[in-house]
């Protein structure tokens, strides 16, 4: 205030080299921690998808069928045969007078109705069009013969798959590790870069002698120590509320999700390295990262797409990702046997930075 | 010694068309308070940020206490605060996160309790960015640039959209920089500001000076001090009327402008009865007369045609 009486000159300031990078990352990591709407959708969105998804796939106890018995003199044969076979935990029979029966099949409650032919054998009543009546009609006349004394000419046995590792939550938690990774290097580079140039910040903070490098390292060094938190939690809450088993070292995952977090950050800086709207940005971020949604493997193997599309498919940057990660916390591989995804991963980056870097509008 | 900014036959093309600045120098001394003054779209901003550093010239030289931005420009930003015409800064963070971010920047910054002193930010050093009123708010931009102990303080508007308040709060910290041996380069399309601060000023239009010095000096070459403003009914401002006007006692220049006719004058108790006797005498009657010291708005005018603040 003008009235005191001049202040004691006081030692100076002196700033070290790193002091601006390091304000410029903790300034970052409180802005993100002030806006709940960040915290949403990079914590809790992709949460809520693997708890919804992992639900919705979850591995069902087999179906039983429910079938209709029309009385009769034969009646309690049928049940009996069922009572032997060695499906009889998978089929409920209800023995019923014949229009009951029937009402009960055309309402959906039976699959099947199974009545005595009157020469002896059964006859069965079912619809060709549900998928439960033609299962139910196999696993009862199986059930029957075999009760019956059938013998098969060609012995087979059926093992059941449930282990952790091949189940659908298995695959989805690394997809999804993915896919955060390049959605929220995309966006928070991105969309941060583009606004601050719309708010002018970028243009004030060249105007100042911060070196230009310091800050794209400090906007890296914020995806780096977001991407921990991401993973880990991802990862954390697959292993708590899915049981998946993390086979890989969790160096390897992190390494990887780095060189991923990385890259996409890389790219996601060239995206933004013109554009002086929020609604551009964001139409370019959508266009560049729709076909690796679809294409890269994250809610279902690329493998269903046709041959000719494989190569392109696999040298998108999220393929190769969700490819290494999926090795490595599912099969336990090591980072030299994805040296080729790794490498891949790396010249996305490694090329978008380069060309962002020579395209980069500050002002 | 160098001067503190200084600048020869600037010019600027936008994608080879649009001229901003069409050979434009300058030449500000250390200690300075010096104003661009012009309507909006005249090229002071495009000016500005080519001193700043900030765009390129397309044609001429700038140096910054004798250095140049092609060679010293690390260094020459040390010496610089600027403050942009409209830079939003992040509402998320604090006035004194925002201060403190800006120091980091520096090589040796002022402390960040003396600038939140300096600037009266003190009570809202821990409020949000975005609660700030537009007052605070410019006050927390120039603390920004005040932040890294800078020689020369660049402004580019800085109290457009304020209220009277807050802009002369504004104007009492520019001083105490100027007075702390500080120079500054402010742009601004008030007369009045430009009136109270500047000890020097350009008259900026289409990219050009077309008027420097100190603004008495640029009133004193209106040739009068003082304004008469008149509106007659009937024929006042008819081309042979204003003759009659110009010819009268001590008139120096003549406008029109929708009705009112404005008389430069030297020596208004002259002018004044001359002019009553001559609506008289052409039968007409007068609807309003005023009387005020010529200002910078006059010399624009007088310059260029055209108020300051029409497009």
């Amino acid at each position: 205030m003008s009235v005191a009486s001049p202040a004691p000159k006081q030692s100076p300031l002196r700033n070290s080299r790193w002091s601006a990078f390091t304000h410029l990352v903790i300034v970052r990591m409180k802005e993100l921690k002030r806006e709940p709407e960040v915290v949403f959708w990079v914590y809790g969105f992709p949460l809520l998808l693997a708890l919804g998804l992992g639900i919705a796939f979850r591995n069902k106890p087999a179906d039983i069928t429910f079938i209709a018995i029309v009385q009769g003199a034969a009646a309690q044969d049928v049940s009996a045969l069922i009572d032997h076979s060695p499906q009889k935990a998978l089929i409920h029979a209800d023995i019923l007078d014949k229009p009951t029966a029937l009402t009960g099949f055309r309402l959906g409650k039976y699959d099947l109705v199974v009545e005595s032919d009157g020469k002896g054998g059964f006859q069965y009543l079912y619809d060709p069009a549900r998928p439960e009546s033609v299962l139910s009609r196999a696993e009862v006349d199986d059930a029957l013969q075999t009760s019956a004394g059938r013998t098969n000419p060609l012995p087979t046995t059926a093992v059941i798959s449930t282990e952790p590792g091949s189940r659908y939550i298995d695959f989805l938690i690394p997809g999804l590790i993915g896919m955060n990774l390049m959605n929220s290097g995309m966006w928070s580079v991105g969309f941060a870069l583009v606004d601050m140039r719309q708010r002018k910040l970028l243009k004030r903070f060249v105007a100042t002698p911060m070196r230009r490098s310091d800050f794209l390292l400090a906007l890296a060094a914020g995806r780096l120590v977001l991407m921990i938190t991401e993973v880990g939690l991802l990862l954390g809450f697959g292993a708590l509320v899915f049981h998946i088993r993390v086979l890989g070292s969790v160096l390897s995952i992190l390494a990887l999700s780095a060189v991923g977090a990385v890259g996409f950050a890389g790219m996601g800086l060239l995206t933004a390295s013109r554009a002086q709207k929020i609604e551009s940005v964001s139409g370019l971020i959508n266009l560049i990262m729709m076909p690796m949604w679809i294409f890269s493997g994250v809610f279902f193997s690329y493998e269903r797409f046709p041959a000719v599309l494989q190569p392109f498919i696999k040298a998108l940057p999220l393929t190769a990702l969700n490819d290494a990660l999926r090795a490595t916390i599912l099969e336990g591989s090591s980072l030299t046997s994805q040296a080729g995804r790794l490498l891949i991963l790396l010249l996305w980056g490694g090329i978008s930075f380069v060309l962002a870097l020579r395209w980069f509008r500050w002002t | 010694m160098a001067a503190a900014i200084q600048c020869r036959d600037l010019r600027k093309t936008y994608d080879g068309k649009v001229e901003a600045v069409r050979g434009l120098s300058l030449e500000i001394q250390g200690g300075e308070c010096f104003g661009l003054l012009g309507p909006n779209g005249a090229g002071k901003t495009t000016t500005i940020e080519i001193l700043e550093g900030l765009l390129a010239p397309t044609s001429g030289e700038v140096t910054i206490l004798g250095r140049t931005w092609q060679k010293n420009s690390r260094e020459v930003r040390e010496w610089l605060g600027v403050s942009l015409q409209e830079t939003r800064l992040s509402e998320k963070l604090t006035v004194r996160e925002t201060i403190e971010l800006f120091a980091s920047f520096y090589r040796e910054p002022r402390f960040t309790a003396d600038v939140l002193d300096d600037l009266q930010l003190g009570e809202k050093a821990d409020a949000f960015v975005g609660k700030l009123s537009g007052g605070q708010r410019q006050r927390l931009a120039v603390a920004t640039a005040l932040v890294g102990n800078p020689k020369i303080l660049f402004l580019d508007e800085p109290t457009t959209g304020l209220d009277p308040q807050s802009r002369r709060q504004l104007w009492d910290i520019i001083r105490n920089f100027q007075r702390g041996g500080g120079t500054v380069l402010l742009t601004t399309h008030y007369m009045d500001e430009a009136e109270r601060l500047c000890n020097r000023l350009a008259i900026v239009d289409h990219g050009q000076i077309i008027a420097e010095g100190s603004p008495s000096e640029l009133i004193e070459r209106l040739g009068g001090h003082h304004v008469v403003e008149f509106e007659a009914s009937g024929s006042a401002g008819d081309a042979g009327a204003l003759n009659l006007w110009r010819a009268l006692s001590g008139v120096e220049s003549v406008r029109h402008d929708d009705g009112l006719v404005s008389l430069t004058v030297r020596e208004p108790h002259l002018t004044i009865p001359a002019l009553l006797e001559a609506v008289e005498k052409q039968r007409s009657q007068l609807l309003r007369l005023t009387t005020r010291q010529a200002s910078l708005e006059d010399v624009f005018v007088n310059l260029t045609g055209r108020h300051l603040r029409e497009q």
